[in-house]
């Protein structure tokens, strides 16, 4: 007969309608997938017992694919056809993964993502991804005796939209259903019950194998706020193990190896890193195919030289996200440790230092985002009554659109919680516009060329108005998984046009962490460069409008030597608002305007003559 | 006649109380749905009502309601694993037929 958990008062499932939800951690080393059972989250084993899975897929001779630990023993042996940490490829073209020599893998540069070439063809990180969630799907299903409801996958804070989506497009060629992505470090967080934690601020360090993120929650009647994100997205365990590896090569002074000796050698510098956590000397001994033979021992202090860089390369993330979030260390109530490098003594340490205090390691580092996402997959199941645990998420970068001059306009601040929807009028530039090219960007610059461009699209249909008479509201609206969808619309007609953010796959993730560092560093510049636009903008304005009226009233009205006199001012603010010099441009615009007062006051009469012509007193409307 | 546990059901649902750090007990009922007739209900218990029968099984308090009672007394509720997956079974005298896959059954 079959087996039951045990269900919240009133939530017993009828026969047959039992919602299994899993949480899935797709990580850069190792996935696991965790459910709640019985109302506890557990990780789910395999047959063999063992809770991690690790994020390598090998596509074998014999045209079949293993993943996880019988692909990892292919590493060394196939190193072409066996891929590891495909999650750093995920959303992400050739230039945006920098180099490669160091990687085994033959790359295809396909438009958007990177592809490899495998012996069972061309594949991208997308399929890849999806024959380890195929795995964990297919272990879920047998331990928990049924078909799943849908799964709840975590993804780095800092996983841009690109990669989110990529995300999604692997769990769905893997037939799961995405309930929701979710944050590693809210996962965390959820795992750690710091719902049910007296309320505080609690930091998140999660150093995992591919990507370092700090995350600044705060906790309040159980309810979590992200109040900041931060991190590194090619920063974690594989370059400690890439740094020991160097170590290696100068030690034993080895000429460039074959792609199946750098895999081995990376595999005997994680196995010497972790062995180190307990103890104080690993002995690295290793026979290469150029027949040299490896005998190294490397101790605690060693290492803890080899990775110092590494982990202030952290820290500085760290007091960035607490800057954002407008707090001190003091503010700081407890830290959480995420991912498996978050073992190391070296890295415990130098996070207590900087905290003061000694952080939270009480729950498995590799286990807890898997059970945060199980906990949250169970909620949004609906195996809960009670929705006593609202996640709220933040955006990492700005959002907004490119206005008049190249400048960007924020619609939506960076740091805000998601789900969210701002809204923004916009008009018309010309008389007679009918069309609104809509640029969407994201980033924390000023203009639009420092900013990273989402996606463009045309509002067309707009009557024919004055400039400046149209109403067209933009609203910008980000789904709980953080993908961005963007709707413009002219009020007076109601002509409409929309784009969902698609992944421009192929966006280079770490202009995230670039684009940070810049917007901090180049505040002044900035705006600088927005007042020359604005300016730039004032004096084109001026010009058409007046070049507009000499036309029209110029001959009638002005004699040739005023009017020449304006056609030269105009011809001065021209040229210098092609130039760099604010002040000069905003003095020629001073300069046109006084020079056309006189001609101003005169169209102003005309008209007003041409109005009252005729007219009797008593008919006008004072 | 009563509701029992056995001693690993028991010593889980302990395991699970505790984790989920509230709850006085737990429940066992029918319900008339599914494919046989009947359904087993497995719920923790945060509020007792006025007609519940209440029984003690190895340190774990099992709530009944009379109407439940007549179906399954005398079961006796195990914490089995078969493969990978693991979960609570009810050995119930009364049943007189299941459905194939044991989810409901008829007295």
């Amino acid at each position: 007969m079959a087996l039951l958990q045990i269900a919240e008062p009133g939530m017993s499932a009828a026969p047959h309608q039992h919602r299994l939800a899993v949480g899935i951690d797709l990580g850069t080393t190792n996935s696991l997938v965790a459910t709640v059972r019985s109302g506890m989250s557990t990780v789910l084993h395999d047959e063999q017992g063992h809770a991690l899975l690790p994020s390598v897929v090998h596509y074998r001779p014999d045209g079949e694919v293993s993943v996880g630990y019988p692909a990892q023993a292919q590493q060394s042996l196939d190193p072409n056809n066996t891929i590891v940490s495909a999650k750093r490829f995920m959303g992400r073209g050739l230039k945006d993964i920098g180099v490669t020599t160091h990687l085994p893998y033959r790359f295809v540069d396909a438009p958007g993502m990177v592809q490899l070439e495998t012996r069972a063809g061309i594949k991208s990180p997308v399929e890849i991804s999806a024959e380890i969630l195929r795995t964990l799907k297919a272990r879920a299903e047998k331990a928990l005796g049924g078909e799943l409801t849908g799964a709840v996958i975590t993804v780095p804070a800092y996983f841009d939209d690109a990669q989110r989506q990529a995300t999604k497009d692997a769990a769905r060629l893997a037939g799961l259903t995405v309930l929701r992505l979710l944050n590693e470090p809210t996962a965390a967080a959820v795992a750690y019950g710091l719902d049910n934690a007296s309320e505080g601020v609690y930091v998140i360090y999660d150093l995992g194998g591919g990507t370092f993120d700090i995350s600044i929650l705060r906790l309040s009647r159980g309810v979590f706020e992200v109040l900041a994100t931060n991190g590194d997205s090619a920063l974690g365990g594989d370059d400690f193990d890439q740094r020991i590896y160097c170590w290696i090569l100068e030690q034993a002074k080895l000429a460039p190896l074959s792609a199946a000796d750098t895999r081995l050698l990376l595999t005997k510098a994680r196995e010497a890193k972790e062995w180190l956590t307990d103890h104080a000397e690993a002995r690295i001994t290793s026979l290469l195919s150029s027949g040299d033979v490896i005998d190294l021992t490397l101790d605690s202090t060693t290492l803890s030289e080899l990775t110092r860089q590494l982990i202030a390369k952290t820290l500085s993330p760290t007091r960035k996200a607490l800057r954002d979030a407008g707090l001190e260390v003091s503010d700081i109530k407890g830290v959480v440790m995420v991912g498996g490098a978050t073992r190391m003594p070296q890295v415990r340490q130098a996070v207590a230092e900087f905290f003061g205090q000694a952080p939270l390691t009480n729950l498995d580092p590799d286990k807890v985002v898997a059970l945060g996402a199980a906990i949250q997959a169970n909620m949004l199941a609906g195996n809960r009554s009670d929705d006593d645990l609202l996640l709220l998420d933040v955006i990492p970068l700005s959002l907004g659109l490119e206005t008049m001059g190249g400048l960007a306009e924020r619609i939506i601040p960076r740091n805000s919680t998601i789900p969210v929807a701002r809204a923004q009028d916009f008009t018309t530039y010309k008389d007679g516009q009918t069309a609104m090219s809509i640029h969407v960007v994201q980033g924390e610059r000023e203009l639009v060329s420092d900013c990273r461009s989402l996606a463009r699209f045309e509002l067309r249909g707009i009557p024919p108005m004055a400039a400046g008479a149209a109403r067209i509201r933009v609203t910008f609206q980000v789904d709980a998984d953080g993908l961005l969808s963007v709707t413009a619309r002219e009020q007076g007609s109601g002509v409409e046009a929309n784009i969902v953010v698609k992944p421009s796959y192929g966006l280079d993730e770490d202009q995230i962490t670039e684009m940070l560092r810049a917007s901090f560093g180049s505040a002044e510049q900035d705006k600088q460069a927005r007042a020359l636009r604005e300016v730039q903008v004032d004096a084109q304005r001026l010009i058409e409008a007046i070049s507009a009226a000499l036309q029209k009233d110029g001959a009638t009205l002005l004699t040739p030597q005023q009017q020449h006199q304006i056609e030269t001012a105009v011809a001065t603010l021209h040229s210098l608002s092609q130039g760099e010099d604010a002040d000069a441009i905003k003095a020629a615009s001073d300069a046109l305007n006084h020079a056309t007062e006189a001609f101003a006051a005169l169209r102003m009469d005309a008209s007003v003559k041409q109005a009252l012509a005729g007219q009797h007193l008593n008919t006008l409307e004072l | 006649m009563a509701i029992t546990l056995t001693e690993t059901a028991a010593s889980r649902v302990r395991k699970f109380l505790d984790n989920r750090g509230k709850g006085v007990g737990l429940r066992l009922g029918v319900k008339t749905t599914g494919c046989s007739g009947m359904a087993y209900t497995l719920e923790f218990v945060d509020e007792l009502h006025e007609e519940d029968l209440a029984f003690e099984s190895h340190g774990v308090k099992v709530i009944i309601d009379p109407k439940s009672l007549v179906y399954i007394d005398g079961t006796e509720l195990d914490f089995t694993k078969e493969g990978l997956n693991e979960g609570f079974k009810f050995n119930n005298p009364n049943v007189k037929g299941e459905c194939g896959c044991g989810e409901s059954f008829t007295v």
